[in-house]
């Protein structure tokens, strides 16, 4: 479709940084998210959870919880009809325990009451008989003969015959002879490195309200990235009609992946079935770490081959990701994404998914990247330093571009990877002095982008100012981005627009905001309600003035006679139009429903300066900055935000956030005092340079940048450290005693 | 649990409610009086998005007991903007877009605000460790700090 | 669960005496409210004792300080003469937590939760501080040192608590110095800890020292041998390896998810040895 495709053109709004719609609500306090809404005659819900990693559930006595005045439901897994569906299944099972218990903190009962009080007391009345089995929450040592198996039956034909049970898919991804590759190498570096699982750490907790009423209509609103998936799931489990579950989304207080899937929703609303009352359910800071998505936690090899003057002549990996207790896909997007930003003749990675007692895994910006490119960045450091080679001059060498045979099969078209890469080169920050125990890092990051089913309408009002509805809850800004880029298309001020979230039964479906989509795909359907709009409204113009339709065009927000027979009259503005609308065939709209293509990769470089305290250990983040393509930067603020938040999500990974499990396969830091976020005082700030490489799959050229910043953090980071102690760090995150460790300090 | 009947200040305007014993003052302002502009985001002192002032002291509302603040002056986000007039750090917060989800801004708004009353110059970097009790997970904190010292020199009438 | 404001200290130590089910005297509550939010302790009887006379109260006394038990973080930070006279306890006391936690959180507090990592203890142990202590049979003074008994547990009878503490008076050339080792630059508990009390002769040389670690033992620990081997130096290299080897002697930590045995160990002697500088140089002296 010519019509999707980027055309050049000089942009009169889009790339300003005007005020965002929700702003004023959301520095008053008035905006409303997940726990904010309350339903007359609600009730308390709550869940119990397993204490242990596995076990067995023989029963579960709910008699006594029931007895308890005030108590109006009690679910267990068992009200839950078995989907036949894998995927709705192990959603089901994550949400409600059946029969096992899976990790600590796996739901197995709920309860609706009158109050929190009543709730909570009704949870210790509940007689869960427990039989404790063996259980692995190490993703290698999972992998071992002998080791507990999480799930039977769950394995793939695609793997290998006489491996752990626990092995549930295998992928391989590359093309050439990665032994011929390496053969041509004057330096061959093969390492192991292990990451940590660590979770979104979004501020904003799962919240739900339910109303299920005896016709079987169900009211759901909850805080998502992704209503109309919320929709599917529930409806799917609570065996309901779409068209009788309406799910509204709340405001959303951070999301990252993490709220791509349900937890507590199915809960809610099956509590508010069986009670016949509204039934809100919030978890506590506890719960959203025991019981939600963290990422993967991984172990990895990578080899590499490299030239004395840098040119890398082929890369191999062996990648093991972990999704917890359920089989996961995300190690199909790790073996892509490993060697993405390289040009290689020889390039392979292999993978495996294992499953382990711990939760399962939900998308984190990026799923799957982050730990694959953070090691083999590291191998590529470790080449330059041994090689005596400058890092980004070995990166430009290999730099994957337009043209370029990826790693995981597809040509690039225009990508933006040697544009940052030399900004960084020539950026002050890259030879800038440093001092005593101090180094710098850098690495390359690469997301793919997604775009999906995205359905958008475009209301022009009487007055002449427009509503857009979409249907991708605003996680960061975006709904300012929708209405600059309508504004743009229609030639109207921004502030003549308003933008608003529908819930599921006011729009066709929109995937979940991820993948980077929402500006991408929302943006390219929004555009083309608008095209829509303005046709109509050039039609609405040619009946006034009696002319053909195809003798009418739109300019700056007008519709103006074109041709050499249309005759002369004075622009028609959206306005003037609109004002008619009713006499010149009713109201005026502009639709547009896609399955959107062509959302263009993403790459970005970060560079950053670290201090290493040698006698404890300590790292010191003290200059930081980012360089990444966002095809066309439609509102700049919101832009620089996702790079600076995912930079410094990636920082918090690299020194000190992960799971911690002890011997007996509990979570030891469910909360944000040992689950260690960045706060203020630990960072620099964050400095941006947005680049601007048009992705030819989007009319104004856009591209996702949401998911990228996460990536190269992780090994820029590690190679800044690596560099400043003078060995090689392998393992995420770099705690002070692992360092300390490393150094030789402490045994 | 018998309830306790409790009488306070909110924002300037008399308040009263009942609450249990062991409920807080963050469930009392969210629940009882309708106030869930301070958000739990964790309940245990860590995050600061239930941050409000009581007697002019900023605190965590989900550390108090609210049975402790009979009679006491609490203020939180409602209360920031002069009825129609946003507060200048409400402003810069929209301004330099400071945020994101937006789920921490109440908190750290009403944390800004009383380091300003207290340091009406502040560097960055007291700036980072006066909010370093207020968690965002979304920003990276470099616009928030902007926002903040932006609407410090405004007030300063720089 | 009752909730219970105090009017009067006989008031507090006669309820919490009677009361024969589970109780807590509630100061700052910023441990009180985070182990009833998860459900760790279910009390009985919530006693709030700030509001009691005096409590909240900083004067001078013999010399030096009595510093009111539910006096907070941030109005301690407030009293200038004090933090000159002690900057070792008041950044202590000031590590605690947030700007928020700060608004609250107590010493008393601090002290009576008992956890070996608590960030006023060091300070106040190596600095000599007495405790007051109210009960059902009156006053009794007892030394900060004396009153943890081990992770959560204190030598506190049953109705007693905490209404003041006594700072002593100070010599000339004598300061205080508390670090501790997060891995964030705020909001976590310490790994390690160490507090160094000293005073500087005429000749520079430290004539008198008190150290004391958390977060490497069950309680805080006084180290008598790290003191004594700064003692009559300038804090010269001999001098601080030698106080280094003392305080990972008196070490026996654990191994947990904040830290390792090794580590803690490690940081322990090198947060002493910085300390000690911190507090030689506020003394006036001139390494
Ligand atoms: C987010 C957060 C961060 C924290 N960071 C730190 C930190 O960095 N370092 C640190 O050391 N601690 C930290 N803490 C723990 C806590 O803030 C401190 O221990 C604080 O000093 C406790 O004081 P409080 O007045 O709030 O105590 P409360 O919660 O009121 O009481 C604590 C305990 O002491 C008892 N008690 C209180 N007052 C008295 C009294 N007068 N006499 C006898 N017993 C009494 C109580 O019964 C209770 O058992 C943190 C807590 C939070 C929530
Ligand atoms: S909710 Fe109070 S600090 Fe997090
Ligand atoms: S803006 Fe989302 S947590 Fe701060």
């Amino acid at each position: 479709m010519a019509f999707d495709e980027y055309q050049k053109r000089e942009f009169k709004q889009v790339g300003t940084r005007p005020n965002r719609p929700d702003g004023v609500d959301k520095v008053t306090g008035r905006a409303m998210y997940g726990a904010d809404m309350t339903l007359p005659g609600m009730l308390v819900g709550r869940i119990l959870r397993s204490p242990h990693a596995h076990a067995k559930i023989k029963s579960i006595d709910a008699s006594a919880a029931l007895a308890l005045k005030g108590v109006k439901a009690v679910v267990t897994g068992a009200d839950f009809a078995r989907p036949e569906d894998d995927f709705l299944r192990d959603v089901q099972e994550n949400c409600m325990a059946r029969g096992k218990a899976l990790y600590d903190g796996h739901a197995v009962a709920a309860v609706a009451a009158i109050d929190a009080a009543t709730a909570k007391a009704a949870l210790k009345l509940i007689k869960v008989d427990y039989e404790i089995l063996p259980h692995v929450t190490d993703v290698d040592a999972a992998m071992k003969a002998g080791a507990p198996i999480v799930q039977d039956g769950r394995t793939l034909e695609n793997v290998p015959a006489g491996m752990s049970g626990n092995v549930t898919s295998h992928s391989e991804f590359g093309h050439g002879d990665p032994a011929a590759g390496f053969a041509k190498a004057d330096k061959v570096v093969e390492r192991s490195f292990k990451t940590a699982a660590t979770h979104q750490g979004y501020i904003e907790p799962h919240a739900a309200v339910a109303s299920v009423t005896t016709d079987g209509k169900g009211e759901l609103w909850c805080c998502t990235q992704g209503h109309f998936f919320v929709r599917t799931l529930c409806a799917g489990m609570l065996g309901m009609e779409a068209s009788q579950l309406r799910v509204t989304p709340s405001e959303i207080g951070g999301g990252f992946g993490g709220k791509t899937t349900v937890f507590i929703e199915p809960v809610a609303l099956m509590l508010s079935k069986k009670a016949g009352r509204p039934v809100k359910v919030v978890m506590t800071r506890d719960e959203v770490f025991r019981a939600t998505g963290p990422t993967v936690s991984t172990s990895i090899d990578v080899k590499i081959g490299m030239t004395k003057d840098g040119r890398i002549t082929a890369g191999e990996a062996y990648l093991r990701y972990s999704g917890g207790a359920f089989p996961c896909g995300t190690i199909d997007m790790g073996g892509q994404a490993a060697f993405a930003a390289y040009d290689l003749e020889h390039v392979r990675t292999y993978g495996w998914n294992v499953l382990t007692n711990r939760p399962k895994e939900a998308a984190y910006r990026a799923p799957g990247a982050p730990q694959a490119i953070y090691a083999v960045e590291s191998v590529v450091d470790e080449l330059c330093l041994a090689l005596k080679l400058d890092p980004l001059d070995v990166r430009l060498k290999n730099a994957a571009k337009k043209g370029t045979k990826s790693s995981y099969g597809p040509t690039f078209p225009d990508i933006g990877l040697v544009a940052t890469l030399e900004a960084a080169h020539k950026h002050p920050h890259y030879t800038a002095p440093l001092g005593p125990n101090q180094a710098r890092g850098l690495s390359c990051g690469f997301w793919f982008n997604f775009g999906g089913n995205t359905c958008v309408s475009l209301n022009v009002n009487t007055d002449g100012t427009v509503g857009i509805t979409e249907g991708n809850p605003d996680i960061g800004g975006s709904r300012a981005s929708v209405s600059l880029m309508a504004a743009e298309e229609l030639g109207i001020p921004y502030e003549q627009i308003r933008t608003i979230v529908a819930d599921t039964n006011s729009l066709g479906y929109n995937d979940v905001t991820d993948g980077s989509r929402v500006t991408f795909a929302v943006g390219l359907a929004t555009i083309k309600a608008a095209r829509d709009a303005v046709r109509k409204m050039c039609q609405r113009a040619a009946k006034i003035w009696d002319i053909d339709e195809e003798a009418v065009e739109w300019k700056d927000g007008a519709a103006v006679p074109a041709g050499p027979n249309a005759g002369k009259f004075p622009p028609m503005t959206l306005a003037e139009i609109a004002a008619d609308s009713f006499a010149t065939g009713g109201p005026i709209a502009g639709h547009h429903e896609v399955n959107v293509d062509g959302a263009g990769v993403s790459f970005g470089v970060h560079l950053v300066d670290v201090e290493v305290d040698k006698d404890t250990g300590a790292t010191k983040v003290l200059r930081y900055t980012i360089f990444q393509d966002a095809g066309k930067a439609v509102h700049p603020d919101y832009v620089e935000g996702q790079m600076q938040g995912g930079a410094v999500q990636g920082i918090g990974w690299a020194l000190n956030e992960e799971y911690i499990y002890g011997k007996d396969g509990r979570l030891q830091n469910a909360g944000f005092l040992d689950y260690r976020i960045p706060v203020a005082s630990d960072l620099p700030p964050i400095e941006t340079v947005i680049l601007e490489i048009p992705n030819p799959g989007h009319p104004y050229g856009v591209r996702g940048v949401g998911e990228t910043p996460i990536v190269p953090p992780l090994a820029a980071i590690s190679n800044a450290v690596s560099r400043a102690i003078g060995t090689r760090m392998c393992e995420l995150p770099m705690s002070p005693p692992r360092i300390l460790k490393a150094i030789g300090t402490t045994a | 649990m018998k309830k306790l009947h409790i009488s306070t200040t909110v924002n300037g305007d008399p308040a009263e409610f009942v609450c249990t014993p062991d409920e807080s003052l963050l469930d009392a302002l969210r629940n009882r009086l309708g106030l869930t502009g301070a958000k739990e985001g964790c309940g245990t002192g860590d995050c600061g998005a239930c941050s409000v002032t009581v007697n002019g002291r900023l605190v965590c509302s989900c550390l108090v007991l609210a049975a402790e603040v009979e009679g006491a002056e609490i203020a939180t986000i409602e209360g920031m903007a002069d009825q129609d007039k946003l507060h200048p750090l409400q402003r810069a917060f929209i301004d330099h877009a400071a945020l994101q989800c937006g789920v921490c801004t109440p908190g750290i708004l009403v944390a800004a605000k009383s380091l300003l009353a207290k340091n009406p110059e502040p560097t960055d970097e007291e700036v980072r460790y006066w909010l370093a009790g207020n968690l965002c997970r979304c920003t990276g904190y470099d616009k928030i700090i902007r926002a903040v010292q932006s609407a410090a020199a405004e007030m300063r009438g720089a | 669960m009752r909730y219970l404001a105090a009017q009067s200290v006989a008031e507090a130590a006669k309820a919490l005496a009677a009361e024969a089910g589970v109780t807590r005297i509630l100061s700052g509550g910023t441990d009180v409210l985070v182990q009833l939010k998860a459900g760790m302790v279910e009390p009985d009887l919530i006693v709030d004792v700030k509001k009691l006379p005096g409590m909240r109260e900083i004067r001078a006394e013999a010399g030096g300080f009595r510093v009111g038990a539910a006096v907070a973080g941030a109005e301690l930070g407030e009293h200038k003469a004090f933090c000159a006279a002690w900057p070792g306890v008041a950044e202590g006391f000031q590590l605690i937590g947030s700007t928020q936690v700060q608004g609250r959180a107590t010493m008393a507090g601090n002290l009576c939760n008992a956890s070996p990592a608590a960030d006023s203890v060091p300070a106040l142990v190596a600095g000599g501080v007495v405790a007051r202590i109210a009960g059902p049979d009156g006053e009794r003074d007892l030394a900060v040192v004396d009153i943890p008994a081990g992770p959560g547990r204190t030598n506190l009878k049953k109705g007693e608590f905490i209404t003041s503490f006594l700072f002593p008076a100070r010599a000339k050339g004598a300061s205080d110095a508390y670090l501790r080792f997060i891995p964030r630059t705020e909001m976590d508990i310490a790994v390690s800890s160490a507090a160094v009390n000293l005073t500087i002769g005429a000749d520079g040389k430290v004539s008198a020292a008190e150290v004391a670690l958390g977060a490497v033992a069950p309680t805080v620990v006084r180290v008598p041998e790290a003191a004594k081997a700064i003692i009559g130096t300038k804090l010269d290299d001999a001098a601080l390896a030698a106080m280094a080897k003392a305080c990972e002697a008196a070490c026996n930590p654990i191994d947990d998810k904040r830290g390792t045995i090794a580590f803690r160990t490690h940081t322990a002697g090198v947060l002493a040895c910085r300390a000690a500088h911190i507090a030689y140089e506020r003394a006036g002296g001139k390494a």
